[in-house]
């Protein structure tokens, strides 16, 4: 039979707010457990949440991005539980009147296919803290600094048909909310976590298979990994005539397995009811356009601008628009160093972006800044530079402090452009290569690499690539 | 001493007759004498007291601006978080909780120079309506020592009414203020929904719970009240509003003022000498002026069972944090996880208390949400809409804050229908979220009766008021048990 999988994903996004949803301490990650945890955190008798501005008007701004519907009037609810690090005994979230509604997500496949993504609505909730096994002697300790920290979840439809689709669509996510900055997106400390519910039906059925949700995923790669593993069981399961049980699985990344967690039976009922302690959140139109008005230019408006401004390629708009931070660099190195979109995108793609990778920098952490890159790339592009020199100067401006022109100066690496001067080596090299010369007069037209890397060695690397190629091809017809 | 007002206390602080050491050594003395009777006091906080009194005598002395409580002593229900000091709800849950805060209205009253003398006893977490539901013991009433002071706020309600204190906080989710006043023969006032800050007032029904003085008169309730009353940005539901001056305002004409009678407050249930007091305390306000008209609250009858849903359902959340992880009562040697919270839970809360979670958990439970609290809230609605439609018409309504006088201990307990039903004239106002007084109106074989008032929102100011102009013609209010 043949089967075909649909998947939903449920997103977690930690909001970059200053201080918690509810409280005032701080989200700062990293610090003494319980260190940013205060008596409303605690879940002390008698203290009240009052709601941080902050992350409703991030949630407006993912609304914003993802042209959702805002919900004008939104309710906060409670979600009733038992956990010990879940201070109050329940989870203040949003039930029936989330602050965002329906929306479309356009993700680009791998194909270049376009699919659109439906939002089935994104709330606001607060985080629960951290339970912590470790040197607790036959105990548990409770870690109460994530307690109260601002999520937004975004559900979406059960649209997706395959692993690598929900990646895509994750990504786009993860691009978005890092764009419009409410989210850092770092997924290694769980600012931005997916779940996935996993179904199958043979193809052609309209109803849904029985799901399960995959949870504990912390990475791209390893989502994939885990639905693919999970849509495999489940097929598996059914064409031996077996059914699968609606659970709640956890991935396990060195197995590269899910494991049942809970079933539909063990499930908490959570007795959501809207919290009195909070009032409705009410967003009036004058808020939504003031923060319209702040909104960034969308990856998506951005990459169409790219490729019609600078005449990128899709591809290469594409990766100049991959996150915000890039494709501001892109922009300030052309404006700073008047040269060619083109160049700037390819050693930004190339040489700085391999440099980052292999030190794991961000963008941002980039030794060589925006002034030093334009600086190089200015020079490259007024020809100063061959771009195999650009390459030793930009590994020079990596472990140093000095800009291009210093280091030319320095150096004496300006590029040799005088037709006279590089014609007087191409006469040395032919001269001490006669054999050569007569090889590629009798139709060996390979060997002219030979004579353009003679030259170039001759040179010290410096003789403009261009002019060497066209005089030396007048100079050896001779 | 004890017999003054506050107000005339205040007045004799400032002419120097006595220091605030002297009458707070007096009050701390009656209560050393009949708080072993009367268990009006789950906590005596004597040393404090003094320490602070002599400081307000010193700083009075050297002529320093003072607070408008300056030097006087109160006592804050224990269900008011304060700092350092034991702060139990009346519950073995929190028998050794002391809380590194002060809510919002011990902190007010505390900067307006007042001293607090201790805790007051309750029912456990608010839970009740004779006091015969706290952890630390059932509180007696002042006026017959077998009978109940009413409840929650019952230590309040007992202290002042015996004068081992002259006034003190409260708070009412369904009556918890007023029952108790007019069972122990003094005034208290609930005020509007967010008027007084929720801040570290230990919840029960977060959408009902309200803080509020009791005190002999309605004067000595709008001292304090004027300093409880106010916005707190720290309760998302307490109002942005300025709060008046009500004890500025208590000497306005009531002349020509409307005030409704309820038909169905009046109907079988109540005790028939109540409804003569009432007909009693009508001719007076109609002597200064008030007219009286019959009005409809068709929906009253709707009000306890409404009430018996919404309130568990909040208290069944509200009280989840008490978990025996992090404070409170644990039980020795968990097997595990589940174990820990069920004998915790089990050991630290009293029988009406879990009641209540139960009923409450039902009602929000799969399945039975849109059939229990969905419906108990359109009920709140409908109750809302006929106080709006009735003050369109009327200024204020007045009716009993009690079916009866107060009952004998033991005489309900095992009856919890009995009890709630207690509570029948008072619920509503919390329902809907109005201010309600419960101001002294008689008594029937020495046992004080209360009549409430109810006003429109935020309409304190003029329900003191009446029951201020009231109080100048009757001397229900000074009277003393014993």
């Amino acid at each position: 039979m043949q089967w075909e999988t649909v998947i939903g994903l449920e997103i977690h996004a930690q909001l970059a707010t200053r201080s918690k949803i509810f409280s005032a301490s701080s989200t700062q990650y990293g610090a003494e457990p319980n260190s940013q945890a205060n008596a409303v955190d605690l879940g002390m008798p008698g203290v009240l949440p009052v709601l941080n501005r902050e992350a409703v008007h991030m949630a407006i701004k993912f609304a914003l991005a993802t042209k959702a519907e805002i919900g004008t009037r939104s309710v906060f609810a409670r979600k009733n539980y038992f956990y010990p690090d879940l201070p109050k005994g329940y989870q203040i979230s949003q039930m029936s009147l989330p602050i965002v509604g329906t929306g479309i997500v356009p993700v680009e496949l791998d194909d270049g296919e376009i699919k659109m993504v439906g939002l089935t609505r994104a709330h606001l909730e607060e985080d629960a803290g951290k339970s912590v096994h470790e040197n607790f002697h036959n105990a548990t300790g409770v870690d109460l600094n994530r307690a109260g920290t601002p999520l937004l979840e975004i559900v979406s439809e059960p649209d997706m048909r395959s692993a690598k689709e929900a990646v895509a669509y994750a990504r786009k996510i993860h691009t978005l909310v890092r764009y419009i900055e409410i989210c850092d997106g770092n997924m290694q400390e769980g600012s931005f976590r997916c779940d996935a519910n996993v179904s199958v039906r043979p193809v052609g059925q309209e109803e849904l298979g029985t799901r399960s949700e995959i949870k504990n995923v912390n990475s791209f790669r390893f989502l994939e990994r885990a639905i693919n593993f999970e849509v495999e069981r489940q097929i598996d399961i059914l064409e031996d005539g077996g059914t699968v049980v609606q659970e709640t699985r956890l991935y396990d990344a060195d197995k590269d397995e899910t494991r049942s967690m809970r079933s539909k039976e063990e499930a908490n009922d959570y007795r959501y009811f809207p919290d009195p302690d909070l009032l409705p959140v009410q967003i009036e139109d004058e808020l939504i356009e003031s923060l319209r008005a702040s909104m960034p230019e969308l990856p998506d408006a951005r990459r169409k601008r790219f490729i019609s401004e600078y005449e990128l390629s899709e591809y290469d708009a594409g990766v100049m628009t991959a996150d915000r931070a890039t494709a501001d660099y892109f922009e300030t190195v052309i404006d700073k160093s008047g040269a060619s979109p083109k160049l700037a995108c390819s050693w930004i793609s190339g040489e700085l972006f391999s440099r980052l990778n292999k030190e794991s920098l961000e963008l941002g952490e980039s030794p060589v800044d925006t002034e030093r890159f334009s600086g190089l790339v200015a020079r490259i592009h007024d020809n100063t530079i061959s771009g195999k020199i650009g390459k030793e100067i930009l590994d020079k401006m990596w472990s140093g402090n000095d800009n291009a022109d210093t280091i030319i100066d320095n150096e004496g690496l300006r590029q040799i452009s005088d037709s006279s001067e590089i014609e007087s080596m191409i006469d040395e090299v032919i001269a001490a290569n006669p054999d050569q010369l007569a090889e590629y007069r009798s139709g060996k037209e390979k060997l002219l690499s030979y004579f353009v890397g003679q030259v170039m060695k001759a040179s010290r690397g410096k003789a403009n690539p261009g002019e060497l190629n066209k005089l030396l091809q007048e100079k050896l017809k001779g | 001493m004890h017999k003054l007002t506050l107000a005339a206390m205040q007045r004799s602080l400032e002419s120097g007759e006595f220091s605030s050491v002297e009458l707070c050594q007096h009050f701390l003395d009656r209560t050393e004498l009949q708080n072993k009777t009367l268990n009006a006091f789950v906590s005596i906080t004597a040393e404090q007291a003094l320490a602070e009194a002599a400081a307000a005598d010193k700083k009075r002395a050297a002529g320093e601006s003072l607070g408008s409580l300056h030097g006087l002593p109160i006592a804050h229900k224990d269900i008011f978080c304060t700092d350092g000091v034991r702060t139990t709800c009346g519950s073995k849950m929190l028998e050794n909780f002391i809380p590194p805060y002060n809510a919002t209205v011990v902190d007010k009253l505390k900067t307006a120079g007042a001293i607090s003398l201790g805790k007051t006893n309750m029912d456990e977490f608010a839970m009740g309506s004779s006091n015969e539901n706290s952890f630390f013991g059932a509180v007696l009433n002042p006026w017959d020592t077998t009978r109940v002071p009413g409840g929650s706020s019952g230590g309040s309600a007992a202290a002042v009414g015996g004068r081992l204190v002259p006034a003190c906080t409260g708070t009412d989710t369904g009556g918890s203020i007023r029952q108790p006043a007019a069972f122990c023969g003094i005034t208290g006032i609930k005020p509007t929904y967010g008027r007084v800050s929720r801040y570290g007032m230990i919840a029960f029904a977060s959408s009902l719970d309200q803080g509020g003085p009791l005190a002999a008169t309605a004067e000595d309730c709008a001292m304090l009240l004027n300093e409880m009353a106010g916005f707190d940005p720290r309760d998302s539901t307490s109002i942005d509003r300025p709060a008046d001056d009500y004890r500025a305002n208590l000497n306005q004409p009531i002349k020509g003022l409307k005030i409704g009678l309820p038909k169905q407050y009046f109907e079988a249930g109540l005790d028939e000498s109540i409804a003569s007091l009432l007909q009693l305390a009508i001719k007076e306000l109609e002597k200064l002026g008030a007219e009286f008209v019959e009005i409809e609250l068709k929906n009253q009858h709707l009000a306890v069972p409404a009430y018996y849903i919404v309130a568990p359902a909040e208290c069944s959340s509200n009280l989840a944090r008490f978990d025996g992880v992090r404070y409170g009562h644990r039980c020795d040697d968990p097997k595990d996880l589940e174990d820990l919270y069920k004998r915790s839970r089990a050991e630290g809360f009293g029988r009406e208390v879990k009641r209540r979670i139960l009923v409450g958990t039902y009602a929000l439970s799969a399945g039975y949400y849109d059939a229990y609290y969905l419906k108990a809230q359109k009920i709140r609605n409908l109750i809302s809409q006929d106080f709006s439609q009735a003050f369109e018409s009327v200024d204020f309504i007045l009716g009993p804050t009690t079916p009866s006088p107060a009952f004998k201990v033991a005489e309900k307990v095992s009856d919890p229908v009995a009890m709630y039903l207690n509570d029948i004239y008072t619920i509503p106002a919390n329902l809907a979220g109005l201010p309600g007084v419960s101001v002294p109106c008689g008594d029937v074989a020495g046992l004080p009766v209360g009549m409430q008032l109810v006003g429109n929102y935020f309409d304190e100011a003029r329900l003191l008021n009446v029951a201020h102009q009231y109080q100048t013609v009757t001397d229900w209010h000074t009277r003393i048990p014993g």
